[in-house]
């Protein structure tokens, strides 16, 4: 444990930042900590990693590491992303969203960016609600829950994000949750190093502003509906279709090995220059 | 690459090519657009030209909100960046503007302004965006606002752009009309060795000195690449001079502060105005654009019918080029002022003027030119 905390601490930016904002049981100080672990573990100089986020609580992550770090706008971050991984091919730049600003606010970006197959490593922490603004309805509310914009009961579907990036055009496609750390950790490292758009959607519990509507009575009850509900995809894949119930898959749903976006436009210009 | 051309060429271009010539001889190596009329000649341009050269990058984006972000972060990567949009666009690429004005990232919008509100008129000529391209984004804020009279003019003011943006950390926008960008007309593309080149300032200090938002002499700090070795935090918040968010009064005062005087302590450098007989005018047009060209004919005959008349063609908007208006209203008995609009220039110039001399307006919205003729009679009218 020690050792760990160790790692973390040399890519913290403890003498400035500290304390922090997130809320206790927040899971997004937890997807912080397993991407700092990837980052170590690959070996990735700090000075080559672009952390870029967009506004929301997933969005105040950047500032509390020692990366090149960028606070986008809400919804945005992936077109900055993609201006920084197009301008320098060589840096491993890392998108970190919240669900509102991925998919509701971003949701066209995410999929154009999904479709040009960009080199990018992009978080989506998927808390199924507007955790900053105070518990709003997301894209990714499941129906019929509650927030404060939807009182009576959450009226629309979600989005089902593995599929939507899947059919969008992704190179790899996974999901994990904060509960199934060791997991997160597995495709935290392969979310870093796979070529083209590599998408990693982690569920990660509010309790702050989704649990306390939600019947949820403190953030283990949500750490342990995690535990119940999320199951290795290979498993859930051999379950019969009416036994799955709301039992929701972790794991890799996509891999392609299709030509990042950066790379066939360098093929391209080196076309033309005849070089 | 163009750039490698030792001596000045002639074409015959458009308005459009002109700016991307201009961008070029600049060093700008990234595009990222969405196509409206009257500007998608800018971005067809680019698309054409940019990939052939070392490094170029070329990239048709979703929508402007995506074109801003993307230039936003290219220019953060150490790229000299552009996009070019018309009405709808530009409103879109608000508050991405506001983010670049706040970070202090050098980038050059290029806005082929067309009739509005909404898709408007959209391929007419008009000049209505003039105080959005001021105030199009929320809160305080300086800017650098351009314009071009004609097609050299699209280069020069291009490269112009670009250096102020590089100079001061900051957004510059670009305003053109439609007929600007659309005339054809002989140019002369000057060679790279005979124009001035401003690259943004890069840190010489070890990073662990370096303060990415530091109050300097010049007020500009100095900006590395993402990926150089100076790690830092880029936000739209409110940030101290390390790039951190702050809320104390005294470090949201300098940060503000300083934003203003880096671009507002500079007026002698960034006012360009154009004078043409107004040494000794009783009668001086103030405008910009394809509309400078018609007043430049109208003084002219004026002055061939002994009315003394003379024009101020504007090419900074903003800072508005309050020096330069003072300067000529001591002997005029009245301004006159013909836009492509309701008044939004105008406006401008009755601040400055401060009730001196008269200000008359004369102004178009109906997607046509204004002409010398009509400049002309209101001149004569008095
Ligand atoms: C253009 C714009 N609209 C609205 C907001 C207000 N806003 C800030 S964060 C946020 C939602 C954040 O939710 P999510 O992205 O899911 O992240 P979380 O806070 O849950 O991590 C909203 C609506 C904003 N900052 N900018
Ligand atoms: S409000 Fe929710 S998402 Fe935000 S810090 Fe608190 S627990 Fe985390």
């Amino acid at each position: 444990m020690a050792e760990v905390t160790q790692i973390i601490h040399n890519y913290l930016r403890h003498d400035k930042k500290f304390p922090h904002v997130f809320c206790p049981g927040c899971g997004h100080g937890i997807v912080l900590g397993s991407l700092i672990r990837s980052v170590h573990a690959l070996g990735i100089p700090k000075d080559d990693v672009v952390l870029v986020a967009g506004i929301g609580c997933s969005g105040r992550i950047p500032v509390y590491v020692d990366f090149n770090t960028v606070h986008a706008v809400h919804g945005r971050a992936l077109t900055m992303a993609t201006g920084i991984k197009m301008a320098n091919p060589k840096l491993h730049v890392i998108v970190i969203m919240g669900d509102g600003d991925a998919l509701s606010i971003g949701g066209n970006h995410f999929i154009h960016a999904a479709r040009r197959n960009i080199g990018l490593s992009v978080l989506v922490l998927n808390n199924f609600i507007y955790g900053m603004t105070g518990g709003q309805c997301s894209s990714t509310t499941p129906q019929g829950d509650w927030s404060t914009t939807t009182p009576h009961g959450a009226m629309e579907k979600s989005f089902d994000l593995v599929n939507l990036t899947s059919a969008a055009g992704a190179n790899h496609v996974a999901r994990g949750t904060t509960f199934h750390v060791k997991t997160l950790d597995k495709l935290m490292t392969n979310t870093l190093t796979k070529p083209g758009f590599n998408f990693l959607e982690v569920l990660t519990p509010c309790h702050t502003q989704y649990g306390r509507k939600n019947k949820f009575k403190n953030p283990v009850e949500m750490y342990k509906w995690l535990k119940s509900t999320a199951m290795p995809l290979e498993a859930y894949n051999k379950l019969a279709p009416e036994k799955r119930g709301n039992r929701i898959p972790i794991g890799v749903f996509q891999e392609r090995e299709e030509t990042p976006l950066e790379v066939s436009y360098e093929n391209m210009r080196k076309q033309l220059r005849g070089a | 690459m163009i750039a490698k051309r030792k001596t000045p060429r002639e074409i015959f271009a458009l308005g459009a090519e002109a700016v991307v010539e201009g961008a070029l001889l600049a060093g700008c190596s990234f595009y990222g657009g969405y196509p409206i009329t009257p500007s998608s000649e800018i971005m067809e341009a680019m698309a054409a030209r940019l990939p052939k050269t070392e490094n170029g990058v070329f990239i048709q984006m979703e929508d402007e909100i995506a074109s801003m972000g993307t230039i936003i972060g290219a220019s953060m990567a150490g790229r000299k960046a552009m996009t070019a949009t018309s009405g709808p666009g530009f409103s879109l690429m608000q508050e991405l503007i506001g983010y670049a004005c706040m970070t202090e990232v050098p980038l050059v919008i290029v806005n082929v302004m067309r009739g509005g509100p909404s898709t408007g008129l959209p391929t007419s000529p008009a000049q209505g965006d003039v105080q959005q391209a001021r105030w199009g984004t929320h809160g305080d804020h300086s800017i650098i606002v351009l314009s071009a009279t004609d097609v050299q003019d699209c280069l020069q003011m291009t490269v112009t752009a670009f250096n102020y943006a590089e100079k001061y950390r900051t957004p510059v926008i670009l305003l053109l009309d439609e007929i600007t960008a659309h005339t054809r007309e002989k140019i002369t593309i000057p060679s790279p060795n005979d124009i001035e080149i401003f690259s943004r300032l890069q840190p010489t200090m070890p990073p662990e000195w370096y303060k990415p938002f530091e109050e300097t002499v010049r007020g500009v700090p100095p900006m590395p690449p993402l990926g150089a070795g100076y790690r830092f935090h880029y936000t739209g918040l409110t940030h101290d001079d390390h790039g951190f968010p702050t809320s104390k009064p005294e470090e949201v005062e300098s940060a503000v502060s300083r934003q203003f005087r880096k671009i507002d302590q500079f007026f002698f450098d960034i006012q360009i105005v154009d004078e043409h007989r107004a040494e000794d005018c009783e009668m001086l047009v103030v405008a910009f654009g394809s509309v400078a060209r018609s007043a430049q004919l109208a003084v002219d005959q004026a002055r061939e019918l002994g009315i003394k008349a003379g024009l101020l063609n504007l090419k900074t908007l903003f800072p508005f080029p309050r020096g330069a208006v003072e300067k000529v209203i001591g002997n005029c008995k009245t301004i006159l002022v013909p836009e492509m609009n309701m008044g939004q220039m105008s406006r401008e110039v009755k601040r400055v003027n401060d009730g001196r001399c008269k200000v008359k307006t004369l102004n178009r919205i109906d997607g046509h030119i204004i002409t010398p003729k009509q400049i002309l009679d209101s001149l004569r009218k008095g």
